[in-house]
């Protein structure tokens, strides 16, 4: 009767969706851009060619306008944290609290500091100053982002803490197994990296616009030739750490991985959906055949997995069910696990209730009931097992979004580069809208990356640990609808203002000589 | 240096970040003043905007970086005030929301909302700013109607911190006392902005008109914070058994605190000393500019000292008005021993950052 409402997680769940989709709306292009025009200063530096200065200042203006409202929705995130999440921030702020703080002290005043020299200090201080203070903002803005995908990586795969029963949380323990995890490092280069194919996409496209429109067209095939080559690296790497990240998420998360290939039964061997479209309605436990149409690449999620073409990939009705063998033994049924968790909030309240009253042999006891079922604590909250399943469509779909439109980008930024070094591209006027309707592609592909991460790993604030609904703060429904209205309305707005602005400065373009 | 001392340290650095930012507040400050100072005159109110467009920055990260410090050191704090006065933080943060975008949008083409829209942004950020972070703070001497218990969790309503009123942080403007420190704020944010116009704008009637805006609200801060200051060292506070964990109140427990930390008072005072000083000699000599780093520093050495007696000498830091004995003080409500460790060390990088800070600062503000 008195537990939490459940309109209060979703809205809690979708204002915090709605801020982190802003977000990253501004904070890729922070990152992808950044790198590009501070290659552009460097060459400036080096040749003293004017040209390139005043390439790196347009390319810094765009930079200015995006960062302002990144900023703006990045504090809200840090703080709904704690508005939104308040349980989470208890049970788990002494792993998740330190990697924020560290990226305040570490990189937010990096930013802060050089973006004014960048911006502000032309005329002030000396160009090699000038170079590093715009190294170091780009710098800043990447080591941001190192410490928030730690935090991040962390709730996907929490390492490096323990359960203190008195406290009723859990603890760091080592701290370089929170800062340094597989899943942190490999999570930092495919999102920082693959944000270098969208600044280049973004490059690309503008600098078409301008062949387009016949202006400005030195600066624009000078700026397409450092895009295409960053949006090469940017994606080949991308498309290496995903890989990495897939086989990460294929032993740590089965459950996302499974939803990520609509894979209900599993097995050895298993194909991968090259593209497919899910039946409608599909649910655990009926009969209708996952799929409507699929095209299968034979035993690749096997290898993808495993690396092995016969290896073991569950489904979602094998990690609902158990029974199949893992390295770390039989997998434990959902049901089980549940009753695991169970275990371990008796266990967690006999360990309070005996301290309370001195019964230390029924303190010790529970101690070690309750860190043998801590694994499963998290499951003690599921009413059924069918909690423990994600939106499979929206993650299937997404998936294959963001793989589909990173092959894309690939193979536009191969054909770019070969014009642009060809120095035909100037000619190549359907090259040069293709360029320049890609933009959205890329923002698309970028956010689809997301929606596969988040999407895929609910119900789970913390993996295993604990779900949305015990991470939620205790307040009114219609105060949490109110403030996302609020925030829609305001992110909205920033966002046409900062394309409108763009779209001026983009049309009043790049210093004349 | 056991738990106690790593506790201890890191209220001293959140109340130093505390410090910092108060002081930072001039941004906020010169904003509320920007109608004030430049008048009709697009050339004047460009100046004033364009000055404190080279700082906004430092502020709005200082106060991230205070957040996230809480939430990092102090994270029962983070999570009962933030998820419970709801309201104030979210009111916060739309206002200093408005804030970041307006410096970039304001002058430029095409910024679709006008000019005039992001200067009352600013304006807004300005007024709301520094008053509801004043009131905030101020709930850590007068308190707060919330509840904790942490094996709700394991309760069937997963429940750790619950806020015993619906207006869930609006209900602080009940109790005047925080009123009065959010305008003791305010007024010493519009003090402080005064300072940094006077120090960077070099234009006579610019600086003719700081001079009156300093006097009138330097006014205004003697008359909001003197009261306060006086009423929080007579009032009661609570108190933790660091032997039992059990919280009592203790009459004139601020006051006792200032004399339990021998440098306390000392430093209160000199602080205080330091922004009458660049108040005093800014208003009565018409060519002196350098008040702000007076009045700047006095300002982070009151703040700091009254966030250190807020927590300092087992005090309750933030009293639960519902439950005494839900209250939270730097024992019960920091993170682990070994996190407060390894931030520690991460912590003694912090003179960089001010150092190149500085660096940076002194570059671009040279003529």
């Amino acid at each position: 009767m008195n537990q939490m409402d459940l309109s209060l997680i979703d809205w809690s769940r979708a204002q915090f969706a709605l801020t982190a989709i802003y977000h990253w709306v501004f904070v890729p292009l922070t990152l992808g851009l950044g790198l590009i025009m501070s290659i552009m200063e460097t060459f400036y530096y080096r040749t003293k060619d004017e040209k390139w200065k005043r390439t790196a200042q347009f390319w810094m203006k765009l930079f200015g306008i995006n960062f302002a409202v990144g900023v703006a929705t990045g504090i809200i995130l840090e703080f709904e944290f704690g508005t939104n999440w308040s349980n989470y921030s208890w049970f788990v702020g002494d792993i998740f609290g330190a990697p924020l703080a560290i990226e305040g002290i570490f990189a937010f005043f990096m930013e802060a500091t050089f973006i004014a020299v960048m911006y502000f200090g032309w005329e002030k201080v000396s160009p090699k100053f000038h170079l590093a203070s715009t190294w170091l903002t780009v710098g800043g803005a990447t080591l941001s982002a190192w410490w928030i995908l730690v935090a991040n990586a962390w709730m996907q795969y929490p390492a490096g803490m323990h359960f203190n029963p008195d406290t009723v949380r859990n603890e760091m323990n080592d701290f370089w197994a929170v800062a340094l995890s597989p899943m942190a490092v490999n999570k930092f280069f495919h999102t920082v990296i693959s944000s270098w194919m969208l600044g280049a996409a973004f490059v690309a496209g503008i600098s078409s616009w301008f062949l387009l429109k016949k202006r400005d067209t030195a600066f624009a095939l000078d700026s397409i030739k450092i895009a295409s080559v960053v949006g090469i690296v940017g994606i080949a790497i991308s498309f290496w750490t995903g890989d990495g990240s897939a086989h990460q998420v294929a032993q740590k998360q089965p459950m996302k991985l499974a939803a990520m290939e609509g894979l209900y039964e599993g097995g050895n061997g298993v194909d991968l959906v090259g593209f497919g479209v899910l039946t409608p309605g599909k649910q655990y436990g009926d009969d209708k055949d996952p799929f409507l149409f699929s095209i299968p690449i034979p035993k690749m999620l096997s290898f993808l997995a495993v690396r092995d073409l016969n290896g073991y990939v569950p489904g979602i009705n094998n990690i609902v069910e158990g029974g199949y063998d893992t390295p770390q033994g039989t997998a434990l049924s959902i049901e089980e696990k549940m009753a695991k968790g169970k275990v371990a909030f008796a266990a967690l309240a006999n360990y309070k209730e005996a301290k309370r009253t001195g019964n230390s042999e029924l303190q010790v006891e529970s101690e070690a009931q309750l860190r043998e079922n801590m694994p499963y604590f998290g499951y003690g909250y599921f009413q059924s097992p069918a909690d423990a399943i994600p939106n499979v469509p929206l993650v299937f779909y997404a998936f294959r979004v963001m793989v589909i439109l990173g092959g894309y980008f690939l193979l536009l930024f191969i054909v770019m580069a070969f014009f642009a070094y060809k120095k035909q591209f100037e000619k190549v006027k359907w090259l040069q809208w293709v360029s320049l309707l890609s933009i959205p592609l890329a923002y698309i592909t970028s956010q689809a990356g997301w929606v596969v991460a988040e999407v895929g790993r609910q119900p789970w604030a913390i993996q295993d640990i604990l779900p949305v609904s015990a991470a939620v703060s205790d307040i009114e429904t219609s105060s949490v609808q109110i403030t996302f209205f609020i925030f829609l309305a305001l992110f909205t707005a920033f966002l046409i203002a900062e394309i409108s602005i763009m779209v001026k400065q983009i049309k009043a373009g790049p210093a004349k000589n | 240096m056991d738990y106690s001392f790593y506790q201890h340290y890191w209220w001293f650095l959140v109340s130093l970040l505390g410090g910092i930012l108060v002081f930072l507040l001039f941004v906020q400050g010169g904003q509320s003043l920007i109608y004030a100072l430049g008048g009709k005159k697009e050339e004047d109110l460009n100046r004033l905007v364009g000055s404190l467009s080279k700082k906004w920055e430092l502020t709005f990260t200082t106060l991230v970086t205070f957040g996230a410090g809480f939430f990092a050191s102090f994270p029962l704090f983070y999570s009962t005030s933030f998820g419970g006065a709801y309201w104030v933080w979210m009111l916060i943060l739309f206002s200093f929301v408005l804030q970041a975008v307006s410096y970039e949008f304001i002058s430029k083409k095409g910024n679709f909302l006008g000019k005039n829209t992001y200067k009352a942004f600013l304006f807004l950020n300005g007024l709301l700013g520094p008053i509801l972070l004043g009131a905030a703070v101020s709930t850590l001497f007068y308190g707060a109607e919330f509840i904790i218990n942490k094996e709700n969790l394991i309760g069937a309503k997963p429940v750790i911190s619950s806020w015993q009123n619906p207006w869930h942080g609006l209900e602080a403007v009940a109790n005047p006392w925080n009123v009065i420190l959010g305008l003791a704020i305010f007024f010493l944010a519009r003090c402080l902005g005064s300072l940094y116009f006077i120090n960077q704008i070099d234009k006579d009637t610019v600086r003719k008109k700081s001079r009156k805006q300093l006097l009138i609200n330097a006014i205004g801060f003697l008359v909001a914070f003197l009261p306060y200051l006086i009423h929080l060292l007579l009032k009661n506070g609570m108190t933790e058994d660091p032997a039992t964990g059990i919280i009592s109140v203790e009459s004139f427990k601020y006051w006792h605190n200032l004399l339990a930390i021998p440098w306390a008072l000392p430093l209160l005072l000199i602080g205080v000393v330091l922004v009458l000083y660049g108040f005093g000699r800014s208003i009565f000599q018409t060519k002196y500019t350098k008040g702000i780093w007076f009045a700047g520093i006095g300002t982070i050495l009151v703040v700091t000292i009254l966030l250190l007696i807020a927590g300092y000498n087992h005090t309750v830091y933030y009293p639960s008005l519902s439950d005494m004995q839900s209250s939270l003080t730097i024992a019960n409500s920091s993170s682990s021993l070994f996190t407060l460790k390894a931030m520690s060390i991460v912590s003694l990088f912090i003179p960089v950052v001010i150092a190149y800070i500085w660096y940076v600062w002194r570059a671009l503000d040279k003529k």
